[in-house]
């Protein structure tokens, strides 16, 4: 099976090593990984933004790019779901309408390819004891879906995920909106940390909702553990 | 309408955090509080099936608006109530000044409408000399606070208890600290000689059954009961997307609007007026006046993208749900209709130049849609603002010259993952103040890579 790894922008940047943990754990998983260099950006901010003629030329730069991958992978929810959910869409008046067609269909956050594609778990017990806090990307909750594929996994390893009352509320980052409206989206990161439960860590698989929350959390002096779901994963694969 | 100034969204929430940091926690736990009555309502009902019915009337009503109109004035008619039809703010204004001539009306008592918030009702009653009360207590907490409303349905969302308390106090004269039920009666005291002096009620409607001709309002502390019945002249602006086919439909449609607004099954007071008082009646008003008003509505209705927002049934369940709306509240959409559902109107009725800025409002959670008991796609209609006004040039300084810089970029892998590669590394953590990432580091630490900057390669 080829897989492509599409890191996305956010990760390469801020979270190589989750990039990195990703792709070891596709390894482990059993597949073929690729990593295309072509893949830059999946169009989400252009096309959030309203600039969709931008927007329109990177998602036909990542057809390309992914045209011989089995399935493409990416270890964050909203640029997933901007291949698999609003790609379709905004090429839909485009020659390469059903390329994006096929890639929407080939395309899954990280935590769904493991837990459903695939159906790689990590060891039992490999986390138990672990009281962790799990955050989920806007677009991997409502668009995907993907919420109860993270959570399963982690819950498969025995980790413990405490309620939290804010858990579904948008941490406010929202691409651009995070510098666009800074003050309402750092409202946003405020209550997400006012109502977060001891924990000790806070594990997500958006990069751009763990940076919003960590950087937020960090001016305001919190000590805040933050950590990709890939990361948690391969180190309750692999040991610490 | 287009010389008016830009709506500054951005500003205005800005001020409203800083300087009164009260509104964020008053909105923030009124709206929890709604929302999760809302979602434990739904859960009594078979909610897919009963929003999906809703939502196809809705937009049935809209294909066919015309005629449901036509049925709806013919029918309003034939049960005595005189129909008219007004274009714009001023128009219904103008039907208005005839109105309060005509019945030489000098008092005024409101029931809750939106609709009259949006065309300027009470200033313009105002300016005629004509006394108004706003009888639903939010509206008259706000109408003594000269402030305007701040929800679709909870229009003092915004003010605490003991903030209002304090404005009683001074102004209606409250024991210090009264609670919710002394300020409740204060209010109530004071209204009860408006009600019975009042020449005109002014309401708006839920709806309105073409079949039967009938207005219907749903509401909670009886207020519009009394503006509807107790007044010689009552006048109700109806929006012209209101009209539903039959009377039968109410039934599915006000007690969805009431669980999907405050997850009650149905609000305390429902009225269903289909006409002015008849010879035989001992009480209701002597004229009944039903004010059709348009006011950017028929040319909403065209546009293939964006007329979809007209099959809103004003419930207030996206403004509820929405973490952006939860930070500040509705003042700072300066309009009637705030939250997702006020952002996709506004640039509608008020202009893209005016309101180009309330559809960058949102993080296109996508909360907003999830609760809609229309099924209204508020994101996707949001982004198609955001691409009108990246077309006609609006938006924030550097955004469309940022968009393609960061085209440019992608388009040449070798450069673009070497410097995203930096941006979490020693270089980013330099470039923290520089112009892209100020507004960033604002309010943010910009957190160093999760490996410390190695390379990996
Ligand atoms: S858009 Fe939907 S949720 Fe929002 S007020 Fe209208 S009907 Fe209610």
């Amino acid at each position: 099976m080829r897989v492509a790894l599409f890191p996305s922008c956010m990760t390469e940047g801020f979270f190589p090593q989750a990039a990195e943990d990703a792709r070891w754990l596709l390894e482990r998983a059993g597949a073929e990984v690729t990593t295309p260099p072509a893949a830059t950006c999946c169009g989400q901010p252009a096309y959030s933004t309203g600039y969709s003629a931008e927007a329109v030329e990177m998602v036909a730069q990542c057809v390309d790019a992914f045209a011989d991958a089995d399935y493409v992978v990416l270890p964050s929810g909203s640029c997933a779901s901007m291949l698999r959910r609003f790609a379709p869409g905004l090429m839909a008046a485009t020659d390469t309408a059903a390329a994006a067609d096929a890639l929407a269909v080939r395309s899954y956050e990280l935590a769904q390819f493991l837990d459903g594609v695939i159906g790689w778990h990590p060891p039992a017990d490999a986390l138990a004891g672990r009281r962790l806090v799990m955050h989920h990307g806007c677009h991997a909750l409502r668009e995907l879906h993907a919420a109860g594929a993270a959570e399963r996994l982690l819950q498969a390893a025995g980790a413990e995920l405490l309620p939290w009352e804010a858990q579904t509320e948008c941490c406010g980052f929202g691409g651009a909106f995070a510098v666009k409206m800074p003050a309402v989206s750092a409202a946003m990161a405020d209550r997400k940390l006012d109502t977060l439960p001891a924990a000790e860590m806070l594990v997500s698989a958006d990069p751009g909702c763990l940076l919003q929350l960590a950087g937020r959390a960090g001016a305001r002096g919190l000590g805040l553990t933050v950590r990709h779901l890939a990361s948690l994963l391969r180190e309750a694969a692999d040991g610490p | 309408m287009a010389h008016e100034p830009r709506i500054d969204y951005r500003v205005n929430a800005e001020t409203i955090l800083r300087d009164t940091p009260g509104v964020r926690e008053a909105v923030t736990r009124a709206t929890t509080h709604f929302d999760g009555s809302r979602e434990r309502a739904y859960g009594e009902v078979d909610e897919t099936a009963l929003r999906d019915w809703a939502a196809g009337l809705r937009r049935h009503v809209l294909a066919n608006l015309e005629r449901y109109l036509l049925q709806a004035e013919e029918r309003l008619t034939a049960n005595g109530v005189e129909v008219h039809w007004a274009d714009d703010a001023e128009d219904a204004l103008a039907i208005l000044e005839t109105l309060v001539q005509r019945h030489e009306v000098r008092r005024v008592v409101k029931g809750k409408s939106m609709l009259s918030e949006e065309i300027g009702t009470n200033a313009a009653l105002e300016g005629l000399g004509v006394e108004v009360f706003e009888t639903d207590l939010g509206e008259y907490i706000i109408q003594l606070a000269h402030e305007h409303p701040s929800h679709i349905i909870a229009p003092a969302i915004h003010r605490s208890v003991e903030d209002i308390a304090a404005q009683f106090e001074t102004q209606l004269g409250t024991a210090p600290n009264a609670d919710p039920d002394a300020l409740a009666a204060a209010a109530r005291a004071r209204l009860r000689e408006a009600f019975l002096t009042a020449d005109m009620g002014i309401t708006g409607a839920n709806f309105v059954a073409a079949d039967s001709g009938t207005v219907a309002l749903v509401e909670n502390e009886g207020n519009i009961r009394i503006s509807t019945s107790v007044p010689r002249v009552h006048v109700a602006f109806v929006g012209i997307e209101k009209v539903v086919p039959r009377l039968a439909d109410l039934g599915g449609l006000l007690p969805l609007i009431s669980r999907a607004a405050t997850g009650q099954r149905l609000g305390n007071y429902v009225s269903l007026i289909s006409g002015p008082r008849r010879a035989d009646e001992p009480h209701g008003p002597e004229a009944v006046h039903v004010i059709f008003v348009d006011n950017g509505r028929s040319a909403l209705l065209d546009d293939p993208e964006q007329g979809e927002a007209l099959a809103c049934i004003r419930c207030g369940a996206c403004l509820n749900t929405c973490p952006v709306f939860r930070q500040t509240g509705g003042h700072p959409y300066q309009w009637a209709y705030s939250g997702p559902i006020g952002a996709v109107l506004a640039p509608a009725l008020l202009g893209l130049e005016r309101a180009w800025m309330l559809p960058q409002a949102s993080t296109l959670c996508g909360a907003c849609e999830d609760v809609c008991p229309v099924r209204i796609p508020l994101p996707r209609m949001l982004v198609t603002w955001r691409q009108r006004a990246a077309a006609a040039g609006y938006g924030f300084a550097g955004e469309a010259m940022a968009v393609k810089a960061y085209r440019w970029m992608a388009a040449r892998p070798g450069l673009f993952h070497r410097a995203t590669r930096l941006v979490g590394g020693p270089l980013g953590q330099a470039l923290g103040s520089a112009p892209v990432l100020r507004e960033w580091t604002r309010y943010r630490d910009l957190p160093g890579a999760d490996d410390d900057g190695r390379d990996e390669t």
